[in-house]
């Protein structure tokens, strides 16, 4: 990747009224706390409205409790991370993330609990079968055959496992994070690396 | 070949994720928060410029594009609250 373009600015006087009033001390500290707590609670709260479809069945107390879970641990990360604020971003913009992140690995995990992962594939089509079909579709169909073939052929197990589970099968990549003691981001790379391995395989076999 | 063309080319996205260089999901983290503003202020295009491998990891991972869609939709909300003020 080329380095990114990302010109630190001059902070917006929100943002540096954010910063200021969190590292003071005493009565100015503790009001500003409270206030990014707020503020950080409707952002949970946001996500959490967002997902609520994805949880079926919890009633609200429950939804309450994982928005002001989810805040809490975004004000330790927020406050945790108050140097890094380079100001790329209006203040408000940059800890919403935090909640946003905290409330959607939460209810993402929720459905989950309790349940076994699938780690055999579940979304392949039936194929190949002989049903007559537009030559577009032919194509489709003798690509995925392809890139089934090359999952068995080029994949570690662990690739196959991370990519059958989170791109056949559904299952977040949070969720298998915290299966596997992992993160999203060393199961994605894992991901990227198997992608990589199956784009490689289809080029050297005329398919891409 | 399956019965269900729509679903096959899904599917072989999914596999294959996008074929363009692309973030890690920590770098992802890292610059959402510019990268939502700057697709408010300036166009998607000058966010994709501004920060290239974003759009692609996005395209790549779920979870990322989730919380980009939220962050994008909670700065617009309160873009559209201030204006009320």
């Amino acid at each position: 990747m080329p380095p990114l373009a990302d010109p630190v600015r001059a902070l917006d006087a929100e943002s540096l009224a954010w910063v200021d009033a969190l590292r003071a001390e005493g009565h100015v500290h503790d009001e500003a706390v409270a206030r990014l707590h707020a503020l950080l609670l409707r952002a949970a709260r946001f996500e959490v409205a967002r997902r609520r479809a994805t949880v079926p069945g919890r009633d609200q107390g429950e939804l309450d409790d994982i928005a002001l879970q989810s805040a809490g641990d975004a004000l330790v990360a927020v406050l945790a991370k108050l140097d890094d604020f380079a100001g790329r971003s209006r203040f408000t913009t940059w800890a919403y993330k935090f909640a946003i992140l905290e409330a959607a690995v939460k209810m993402r995990r929720r459905p989950w609990h309790g349940r076994e992962l699938p780690i055999e594939p579940e979304l392949w089509p039936n194929f190949p079968d002989d049903r007559a079909s537009p030559a577009a579709e032919a194509e489709q169909g003798e690509l995925l055959a392809a890139i089934r073939a090359a999952m068995d052929e080029e994949l570690s197990p662990h690739q196959r496992e991370v990519l059958v589970a989170v791109a056949l099968n559904d299952v977040p990549i949070d969720v298998l994070a915290e299966r596997l003691g992992s993160t999203r981001g060393a199961l994605y790379k894992t991901i990227h690396d198997a992608r990589r391995k199956l784009r490689r395989r289809l080029q050297a076999d005329g398919l891409t | 070949m399956s019965e269900h063309p729509d679903h096959d080319d899904e599917l072989v996205q999914r596999l294959l994720g996008p074929s363009q260089p692309e973030l890690t999901c920590e770098e992802c983290f890292q610059h959402v928060n510019r990268y939502v503003e700057l697709e408010i202020e300036d166009g998607a295009a000058r966010a994709d410029e501004a920060i290239p491998g974003m759009r692609a990891h996005l395209e790549g991972c779920q979870a990322c594009e989730e919380e980009h869609g939220s962050l994008l939709a909670l700065v617009r909300a309160d873009g559209r609250a201030k204006h009320r003020d």
